[in-house]
């Protein structure tokens, strides 16, 4: 190599000159692996929020404004003269402003219903059934006691069955599923705050000298912390990149499976519109930012952890 | 410039109820643009003044002045600010290992905040200056002792200190080599730079009368 050659190789300060030797303390491989496992049971832990949330919402919003309302002898006639029992009470819930629809369940429906217990033969036995009225509220915390109370004196044995019970116990176990989610979602970050430290640590112990020269040198602490976490920052961002492409797959996975089992996916879900692959658009919002947030945490770790170990110089 | 009254240093030893002592009731005043020899043998405290100097510690009794600034009352964010404005050549060299000849000598100026423009001719006509022109790209492990000596050099002067302190700078130069150090040194104290060289080149300090300090037992036992 010529000296020219040298001199204009020379003048050239590399890109992310590495004064404390970093590139090889803060190693490539570990530290984005951890943060990718970190950032992939993020993903994860967020997947299962939204989902919570979004199973509440549904259950909240579709099954607390209905009941069921049991209609026994519906073809007798009713108090009221040329009327059947079904007749009269369906009049009166149509005409209950608290009532939205009010839709009797067809032969057919109830032989599906009775499928699971009866068998194919659900529809040939003779067994004397009530009829079924699907009713949807107009608000789900309407007053049903008055309506119930005339259902039975037209029709006297007509029982009208609200599902807001379950509904509130099944949404309490959502909000519980949500604030384990959230719980997880802390706990990762925590671990990901410690990976970082940890990391942060035997990068410092391993370049010690060269931080003691360089303080030596007058280098501020700020400018050694700047170091650090320029590096950790770049090494969590690929981290939480890796593991956010990891989840990607199996959030799909697992979104193709949950379909069958619910409208989840409807648009009208209060989450907003769902997007291509079933992934609610809060996952489509949030997984983009995982490799942000780690390296977030990554920067401020660093930061932290260098400042923190640098009092102890003079 | 530098001013020491009735300073002394202590270090805290595991296991020793009592700290150590290496350092005692030193009192002297270098006006700025002076050099001094700091002289004494092996154990009396040379390196340990040195310490104090460049600010790697703090007396443990007693005012340090440096550059106008009294150490004691300067605040942690003061202390970089100041350790730019002091060079240092250290006995062990202290170069960094994963840096370049040409980055080790520039690395005080990037810490400065030095344009990177402006670093590239200085810091190449410095190595050319000691001879070392044609291994600016060379780590310090292919150097031999001189040469590594001389980038510590190089890196100590580039930033052009207030106050420059060398400890045993011609160790492993030859005679042509340590002259020209010399040559460098009083030109710099010619500019106004302070200069504090620790030795036990005797033949070196003969050769160029100047002030000296002599430590025995952490103890100046004499100065002029």
């Amino acid at each position: 190599m010529g000296a020219s050659s040298r001199m204009a190789k020379a003048n050239l300060r590399p890109a992310g000159f590495d004064d404390l030797g970093l590139q090889r303390a803060l190693s490539d491989r570990l530290l984005p692996f951890l943060v990718a496992a970190m950032a992939f049971l993020a993903a994860l832990a967020l997947a299962g929020s939204v989902a919570a949330a979004a199973l509440a919402r549904h259950w909240q919003e579709g099954a607390e404004a209905v009941l069921t309302v049991q209609v026994p002898d519906p073809s007798s006639p009713s108090a009221r003269p040329g009327a059947s029992r079904l007749a009269q009470v369906l009049t009166l819930l149509r005409a209950d402003p608290a009532v939205a629809t009010a839709r009797p369940l067809s032969q057919a429906d109830l032989d599906q219903l009775l499928r699971p217990w009866l068998g194919a033969a659900a529809g040939r036995l003779a067994l004397p059934l009530p009829a079924v009225i699907a009713v949807h509220l107009a608000t789900p915390d309407a007053p049903l006691a008055a309506l119930s109370a005339s259902l039975e004196t037209a029709a006297p044995g007509t029982q009208v069955e609200s599902h807001g019970v379950w509904v509130r116990r099944l949404a309490a176990l959502a909000r519980s599923l949500q604030a384990c989610a959230a719980v997880a979602l802390l706990v990762v970050a925590a671990v990901a705050v410690a990976v970082v430290a940890v990391a942060t640590h035997a990068g410092i112990a391993a370049r010690r000298e060269a931080i003691e020269i360089v303080h030596g040198l007058g280098a501020s602490d700020g400018y050694m912390a700047a170091r650090f976490a320029g590096r950790a920052t770049r090494l969590a961002a690929i981290g939480g990149a890796a593991g956010a492409l990891a989840a990607l797959p199996v959030l799909l996975t697992l979104a193709g499976l949950a379909a069958p089992f619910g409208d989840l996916n409807a648009p009208s879900q209060a989450t907003g519109a769902f997007q291509p692959g079933g992934l609610p658009a809060l996952l489509w919002l949030a997984l983009p930012l995982l490799p942000a947030i780690a390296a977030a945490i990554g920067y401020l770790t660093a930061q932290v952890t260098v400042r923190s170990w640098l009092r102890r110089l003079p | 410039m530098v001013r020491f009254e009735h300073v002394g240093l202590s270090y805290a030893v595991p296991g020793r109820e009592r700290p150590a002592s290496v350092l005692h009731d030193l009192s002297f005043n270098i006006p700025e643009g002076g050099f001094r020899w700091l002289l004494g043998p092996s154990g009396a405290g040379k390196t340990s003044m040195l310490r104090l100097m460049y600010l790697a510690a703090r007396p443990s009794e007693g005012t340090l002045t440096l550059l106008g600034t009294e150490i004691a009352r300067a605040g942690r964010r003061q202390l970089p600010g100041l350790r730019r404005r002091i060079g240092v050549v250290f006995q062990d060299f202290r170069l960094l290992p994963h840096l370049s000849a040409f980055d080790n000598v520039a690395l005080p100026l990037r810490i400065g905040g030095r344009p990177e423009g402006q670093i590239r001719a200085d810091v190449a006509e410095m190595l050319r200056w000691v001879g070392l022109a044609g291994k600016l790209e060379s780590p310090p492990e292919t150097l031999s002792g001189g040469e590594q000596q001389r980038v510590a050099i190089a890196r100590a002067v580039i930033a052009r200190p207030r106050l420059l302190l060398a400890d045993e700078p011609t160790g492993n130069l030859d005679e042509a080599q340590a002259e020209r150090l010399m040559r460098l040194l009083h030109e710099l104290v010619r500019l106004g730079t302070t200069v504090v060289v620790a030795t036990h080149n005797e033949a070196l300090v003969a050769r160029h009368a100047a002030p000296a300090l002599r430590l025995d037992h952490g103890r100046l036992v004499a100065h002029g």
